[in-house]
């Protein structure tokens, strides 16, 4: 398993390929995917989610679902880091015949789960995910003695978790919250939520557009537990990820606070920058800080 | 081709009457006792649905979701995407109606093999009145790539139709009716997802019905037949994939047709059969079912005769079709 300070590099790296990835499909989302570049690291690198693209297949994989579809670059960027698919692919983006469509699906065996864009549709595949893997073996199965298939086992005996990760502008949907209850009432602990909280939706700040405070008093009384993490440090998100699998009760979800647009200083904390890709050139200054940590070391390019 | 086996019965006042409803609570059933993976879901609509027994029986294989259709649907996708077969019980006034997004996205582009059960379909509901009488289910569900859409005609038949759905990989929409109406099929009579069915052989014009108005083709055809008029009746209890197979065949020899359906004539049987025709068998159509109409309360007979939905309306049809052979 990587270090702290590898997986750091690890998201710079995803980061430049979300910007190449933005330029070359000339459409797309910018500051989402930025932002959560740590967040997905911790997840596909930091060893407590079950993931491994050799066991893509595993009916005991963890199940990662990307409810806010839209910021799916960095998913891309990710699992093709993690070796899920090839870092060549990247540049196909939102081209015709990619696996990368422009929200993400299900159809490609690159370690997608779900299918989503419409908001909200993840979190609820991911409570369903989690269920399954509460039912694992049928106890009716248990007491009649009838074995089980060995081709039909994809959802039982289980022990699995599911890591949905969510937008905080998603959480408008209806639907987030009658998910939230059912997870809330099930005492669904097979469950984890990662929320982006960057405060930013297509319209402008979330407060100014929904005002979701105090969104962790709204998730603790649907009999959540709830952790505040800074979204940018590994250590942080990893120590909340193992505490959500560790526990005994209650679905977690981790408000992780993130910067919008994080690395690219002209984009971060610009609501403007939610769903429009850079310019060529502004690209390559975004790729120049980047690939010198804003100035801080000399890059390898220069 | 030889008429398939009906009740004995079908055409008496004595035939035995149930709600199609409950033919999908005895199949849960079955296939509770006969599949593990097989699990259900409903959104306070468990009695009705007649989804309740399996949860009494099963009750770590039932998901109460409460008023929530969008998140039962979803949940339903990840419950099947990890390798259980859901079966989504509600009205179809809200479940394919209200939900539709999530069975667009979470299902059928997600490829989930759920199972979508609407409850209450049809003006028959009556007295609920018009906001949950279902007439546009089959309209919105054809449009889906990859899901099946079947209404059968019968509880017997919506017992099979449900077992065949759950060996079936991938999704499918079913719908039923509240009301007590006559089990015209038995044990016997096949079934398949898929395949239409010939009940009464003619060749004069076809009658081409799903759901529980079968019956009143049935029963316009004895009237038909009274004045000389030998009408064909094809069982098309599966909307999508239509068998135009079948139907074609039938439409070869009687030149003409009627489709019978408790739907709006937009977007359901009337037009799937038109669409298929106007691709591979242009035939002079017409269509007993809800005129581009709302419904509202009322007893199902008297709603079904004010919509014109009645073996009385089939008739008056069918003279049309000929007449414009």
């Amino acid at each position: 398993m990587p270090s702290v300070m590898q997986m750091e590099k690890i998201a710079n790296r995803i980061r430049q390929d979300i910007i190449k990835m933005l330029v070359a499909a000339g459409s797309g989302h910018s500051a989402g995917p930025l932002g959560m570049a740590d967040v997905f690291t911790a997840v596909y690198f930091g060893g407590v989610a079950n993931v491994d693209p050799k066991k893509r297949h595993h009916p005991n994989r963890d199940r990662v679902v990307l409810s806010n579809a839209h910021i799916c670059p960095v998913l891309y960027a990710t699992l093709a880091h993690r070796g899920y698919l090839p870092v060549s692919k990247l540049k196909t983006l939102r081209k015709l015949g990619s696996p990368l469509q422009g929200h993400s699906n299900n159809h490609f065996d690159i370690g997608i789960e779900t299918s989503g864009g419409p908001l909200a549709q993840g979190i609820s595949q991911a409570v369903g995910m989690a269920i399954a893997a509460r039912m694992g073996t049928s106890s009716h199965v248990a007491r009649r003695n009838v074995p089980v298939p060995a081709t039909r086992d994809a959802g039982r005996g289980t022990a699995f978790h599911t890591w949905c990760l969510m937008g905080d502008g998603e959480l408008d949907e209806g639907q987030c919250w009658e998910a939230f209850m059912l997870a809330g009432k099930m005492d669904l602990r097979e469950l984890t939520v990662l929320i982006d909280r960057n405060n930013i939706q297509i319209d402008g700040t979330t407060e100014q557009v929904m005002p979701l405070e105090n969104l962790k008093n709204k998730l603790e009384a649907f009999n959540w537990f709830v952790i505040e993490v800074d979204g940018h440090n590994m250590r942080e998100v990893l120590d909340a990820m193992r505490e959500a699998k560790a526990r005994a009760a209650n679905p977690t979800a981790i408000i992780c606070h993130t910067i919008p647009g994080k690395g690219v200083d002209f984009m971060e904390n610009k609501f403007e920058w939610h769903g429009k890709p850079p310019t060529p050139k502004e690209a390559s200054i975004a790729l120049k800080e980047l690939r010198t940590l804003g100035g801080k070391i000399k890059s390898e390019h220069e | 081709m030889k008429p398939l086996t009906l009740s004995p019965y079908w055409m008496y006042p004595t035939v035995e009457k149930k709600p199609t409803r409950d033919g999908y609570g005895q199949a849960l059933l079955e296939l509770g006792e006969n599949n593990p993976d097989v699990v259900v879901l409903t959104a306070d609509l468990a009695e009705s649905t007649r989804a309740l027994p399996f949860g009494q029986k099963y009750p770590d294989r039932f998901v109460e979701c409460g008023v929530a259709e969008q998140n039962m649907m979803g949940v339903a996708a990840g419950l099947a995407l990890a390798g259980k077969i859901p079966f989504v019980s509600s009205y179809a006034v809200f479940s394919p109606g209200r939900n539709w997004d999530q069975l667009r996205v979470s299902v059928c582009y997600s490829k989930a093999n759920v199972k979508i059960a609407g409850a209450h379909t049809g003006v028959s509901v009556g007295p609920d009145g018009a906001t949950h009488q279902a007439l546009e289910d089959l309209a919105i569900t054809r449009a889906l790539p990859g899901l099946i859409v079947v209404a059968p005609c019968d509880a017997e038949e919506t017992r099979k139709c449900a077992l065949a759905a759950a060996a079936h990989q991938g999704p499918v929409y079913f719908r039923f009716a509240r009301e007590k109406t006559p089990v015209m099929t038995v044990k016997e009579t096949p079934f398949e997802l898929g395949k239409a069915y010939v009940c009464r052989e003619g060749y004069d014009v076809t009658l081409v019905a799903c759901g529980p108005l079968l019956h009143a083709a049935l029963m316009a055809a004895e009237k038909l037949a009274a004045r000389g008029i030998e009408a064909e009746v094809v069982n098309c209890h599966t909307l999508k994939p239509l068998d135009t197979k079948t139907l074609f065949a039938s439409f070869k020899k009687t030149r003409c047709a009627v489709t019978v359906e408790e739907h709006q004539t937009t977007g359901g049987l009337f037009g799937a059969v038109a669409e298929a025709c106007g691709r591979g068998f242009p035939i002079p159509l017409e269509s007993v079912g809800m005129p581009d109409s709302f419904g509202e309360s009322g007893d199902p007979d008297q709603l079904l005769a004010k919509f014109g939905m009645t073996q009385n309306h089939v008739v008056k049809s069918a003279l049309n079709a000929i007449k414009r052979k």
